[in-house]
């Protein structure tokens, strides 16, 4: 007979892998320390910073409105939101009323750029879970959307809309009724996007008891936007702080509801992004049918010097919260500009929840975050 | 003296002896050349099939994709982008042959072979129509159970050798399904081998032949063989690591898994391999479950040796190419298990399920004295 | 639910900590701030969290900033129970700006400290993870001071 093998020869080790920063699954230039026994993470701890770009700092340097531009680079799947956002920061700063039809713009394009960066996503998530065709669908629908923007301001990416006291352009003529068109065509595509992935088994099997994240952790751990209320914690900022025109409008804040595992796992967050889609075609016809005519662009003169002050605006994007701290000591530019992101907040709970999951599910859980790496290293 | 071409293929009668009469100078020559010749030529004509069904394959595969996904596909080279296979060819050949520098060279250079002829050696007993099979092994399907298994070691030597922790990962868990799905893909092959009470593909496909056209077939002899085929369609996805079982490669994580570090021609091999060893499970489905070549309401056999086999070879095509297109259809439709999933489906549902199921066709064949149903319906009416 | 102005917040600390809370700032800026020592950030910080009547359980932001002759660290904290909000700020000496982690009180500080301690040099006493985060480990200077001095090469690498 053999000798028993001891202990010692027995012994494994575990090891370490990067993952990232060029990874498929990453969204970006994310880097992941991976520590693993075998296919068990039993650390993720992410890098961050490859994507700096010292926006806060740049933010010192330009004049208050040229700052726009580098609002788009935020976070490039919904500029728009990033233009108001800091748009609303300045002017609140300031204290500038804009006129009420700017308002309903803004309102309008932010909720068409939530649709078209959850589509994306939904569409990456999917593909990250290995089905490939879904990323393609959500590209599709997301070009109508790019298609309405280039329309309203010529950009189909970075779009440099919104101006303090207003935005660049009047929306052009046919431009309502072609957005009433997307929505009559887009609405229908959710329920075939539940046909067709949402609940396939496979798919579930992947996503319920992942990630599980408890609202009082959530909140804990900073989390916003989607993130939060996967975890079935209703808190949205359009509704909880309420600003702009949002008061006005009719919707619902989507929560997760363990609709298939543990209340908080990577499938309330996935469920979130679907049903919040429907939300947001409804505020969106709710616009088309209120908006007010008269001027887009209060007066603000030429060189734009808001007084010595202090305020921090946050504003719902589809990563969260995008809250800007902005500080002007009555000068051209800001003395200091602080941005705040959902993703980078997301990021912070990431080495917690990530203790003990498989690499597969690594993927599930970044993807279920939906973070963009733009908005974490700014 | 006994013709030599029938020495060597003694179940190639058709073919053989039609070479023979044309060219009746091959009884002269000696026997180790006639084999040699007989090999070589059979060894390319099966390797331009998998590069021609590869190529085509591949572009399928990419118009499908466009379908499925609502854009276009390739459609530059070519009209309709039908040429495409050829210029990615040309591509794997001409790039550059990298190797990572920590590699251990000769395991690198040696795996993605490996691979391929693991997963093309499965052509051989392919009985592609009544008269054409390269080698009608008595222990066919054995001997494709067999080598397939050299895949696992090409996947497992290609991600060690790269040296490069992901695509470690990646060989393990391709080593780990290969080796876990061989067991289910295997026991579901052996109620089929249990009705033709052979081996041998050929003979496999013959038992399969009979006046009720599709009802000859093994797929409908009965319930259990209903069953066990798609058991197998199912592990045979999971062995040759397609979708939505394709762990080992698993772009979205692993980025390629073992493939990572090969390119040019050393990844064409891989890529060569994975579709030649498609092929070779949707070819032994079609053998053992859809009628292998049988010609429904035809006997191949009777057409002559020219129209019998090509006929035949439309048909058993036909059916693969049929099978093999379920496969890519599966492929852009669903998403990726896990790992654990994975190994959790084969060795808890579909090995029990597999063994149950024999179980049930020898006892049906025991009791029903090999009869299939529609055999017996058949009797009903006289 | 049952939210309450900044300043009623704000005599509700004065209670607690009397002269602990040095001062409420509110011109001008939005929300408001209570200034407080920068050693007593932590108790502050926890009795905001945990009083029945302030419940802020939402750590929002926090962020440096450098006036020249001294740094401020803001925290912006919200109560998603009672919905009212308010800032706390602390200053700190320009020459050794160090105050005591929050981290223990919101788990959201870890990050957003590490951020602020990575671009404004702020330096955190306590933290459970007192690493920079957005710049590489071994990058000399924080770039959000006013005084940062541009580098002019990176590993040899021309910036």
């Amino acid at each position: 007979m053999t000798e028993p093998i001891s202990k010692e020869a027995l012994r494994t080790d575990e090891w370490t892998i990067n993952m990232g920063p060029h990874h498929p699954s990453t969204h970006g230039v994310l880097r992941l320390e991976l520590t693993t026994d075998g296919e068990i993470v039993s650390k993720a701890r992410p890098s961050l910073g490859y994507l700096h770009r010292g926006l806060e700092k740049i933010g010192e340097r330009v004049a208050w409105a040229q700052f726009m531009p580098f609002t788009d680079r935020l976070d490039y799947l919904a500029g728009m939101n990033c233009n108001c956002a800091y748009a609303w920061a300045v002017e609140k700063l300031a204290g500038i009323e804009i006129p009420e039809r700017a308002e309903w713009i803004r309102v309008l394009v932010c909720e068409l750029n939530r649709i078209s960066s959850h589509l994306v996503a939904w569409g990456s998530f999917c593909a990250d879970m290995g089905a490939f065709t879904p990323l393609l669908y959500g590209i599709r629908e997301r070009e109508w959307v790019n298609d309405l923007f280039e329309m309203v301001c010529g950009q189909r990416l970075t779009y440099n809309y919104a101006r303090i006291g207003g935005v660049s352009h009047d929306l052009p003529p046919g431009f309502l009724e072609k957005t009433k068109e997307f929505c009559d065509y887009f609405e229908p595509l959710i329920d075939e996007y539940n046909r067709l992935i949402t609940y396939n088994k496979i798919l579930v099997h992947r996503l319920k008891n992942i990630g599980v994240i408890s609202a009082r952790d959530a909140i804990e751990w900073g989390l916003s936007g989607p993130n939060l209320r996967g975890s079935g914690f209703a808190y949205d900022i359009r509704r909880a702080e309420p600003y702009s025109v949002y008061p006005k409008l009719d919707f619902n804040v989507v929560v997760g509801h363990a609709d298939r595992g543990t209340l908080g796992d990577c499938f309330d967050r996935y469920l979130v992004r679907i049903d919040e889609m429907r939300e947001s075609v409804k505020i969106v016809r709710q616009v088309i049918d209120r908006i007010p005519d008269g001027p887009v662009m209060a007066k603000v003169p030429r060189v734009f010097k808001p007084p010595a002050g202090e305020c921090y605006f946050r504003a719902e994007s589809p990563r969260g919260e995008t809250g800007f701290y902005l500080i002007s000591d009555g000068g051209t530019n800001a003395y200091r500009l602080k941005i705040r992101t959902g993703s980078y907040m997301a990021m912070n709970i990431f080495e917690k929840i990530s203790k003990g999951v498989m690499i597969s599910d690594i993927v599930a859980l970044i993807g279920s975050f939906d973070i963009i790496l733009p908005e974490t290293d700014r | 003296m006994e013709p030599v071409a029938a020495t060597v293929y003694p179940n190639y009668d058709s073919v053989g002896r039609a070479i023979l009469e044309a060219f009746p100078i091959i009884d002269f020559l000696p026997v180790w050349l006639v084999a040699l010749v007989i090999m070589v030529v059979v060894a390319a004509c099966a390797i331009v099939f998998i590069l021609v069904f590869e190529g085509v394959g591949s572009l399928v595969l990419r118009k499908l994709a466009g379908d499925i996904q609502s854009r276009v596909g390739p459609n530059r080279v070519g009209p309709y982008g039908c040429i495409q296979f050829l210029a990615d060819g040309v591509k794997l050949i001409l790039k550059e042959d990298l190797k990572p520098a920590a590699c251990d060279r000769v395991l690198f250079r040696l795996a993605p072979y490996l691979a391929f002829v693991g997963s093309c050696a499965g052509l051989v007993v392919i009985p592609f129509a009544v008269g054409m099979i390269a080698a009608d092994l008595d222990i066919g399907i054995y001997y494709v159970m067999a080598v397939s298994s050299l895949v696992s070691i090409g996947i497992l030597l290609g991600g060690w050798a790269s040296n490069n922790k992901w695509s470690l990962v990646g060989a393990m868990r391709g080593a780990a399904q290969i080796v876990s799905f061989e067991i289910p893909v295997a026991m579901s092959i052996i109620p089929v081998i249990l009705v033709a009470g052979s081996l041998s593909t050929q003979e496999i496909v013959r038992s399969q032949g009979g006046l009720f056209g599709i009802f000859n077939w093994n797929l409908f002899h009965n319930p259990f063989l209903f069953f066990s085929f798609f058991v197998y369609l199912t592990a045979a996805q999971a062995e040759t690591c397609q979708t939505p079982f394709d762990l080992p490669e698993c772009e979205s994580e692993l980025v390629q898994g073992f493939m990572t570090e090969y390119s040019g021609i050393r990844f064409g091999y891989f890529f060569l391999g994975e579709f030649g060893e498609l092929f070779v499970v949707c070819a032994l489905a079609t053998a053992g479950y859809l009628g292998g070549w049988h010609i429904p309401f035809l006997d191949a056999g009777n057409l002559g040796w020219f129209w019998g086999n090509l006929l035949s070879l439309g048909v058993f095509l036909t059916k693969t190419f049929t099978l093999v297109l379920v496969s890519m259809w599966l492929r852009w439709t669903l998403p990726r298990t896990r790992v654990d999933q994975l190994m959790r489906m084969c060795w808890k549902y579909l090995v029990p399920l597999t063994f149950f199921n024999l179980l049930g066709v020898s006892l049906w064949l025991l009791i029903f004295d090999g009869k299939g149903i529609p055999a017996m319906i058949a009797a009903l009416f006289g | 639910m049952k939210t309450l102005s900044a300043q009623e917040i704000f005599e509700k600390l004065k209670g607690k900590f009397g002269d602990g809370v040095v001062s409420l700032q509110t011109e001008s800026v939005n929300p408001p701030f209570a200034v407080v020592p920068p050693g007593s950030i932590q108790e502050v910080c926890r009795f905001l969290k945990e009083d029945p009547d302030l419940l802020f359980d939402y750590l929002v932001c926090i962020s440096g900033v450098d006036h020249k002759d001294k740094f401020a660290v803001a925290y912006h904290v919200y109560s998603t129970e009672h919905r009212h909000r308010i800032g706390v700020k602390a200053m700190l000496p320009h020459d050794n700006p160090v105050i005591p982690t929050v981290d223990v009180v919101w788990k959201a500080a870890i990050y957003l400290e590490r951020e602020t301690y990575d671009l404004m040099g702020i330096v955190f006493e306590g933290s459970c993870d007192p690493n920079r985060i957005l710049l590489p480990d071994d990058w000399e200077g924080h770039p959000l001071r006013k005084d940062y001095i541009y580098p002019e090469q990176y590993h040899g690498i021309k910036i």
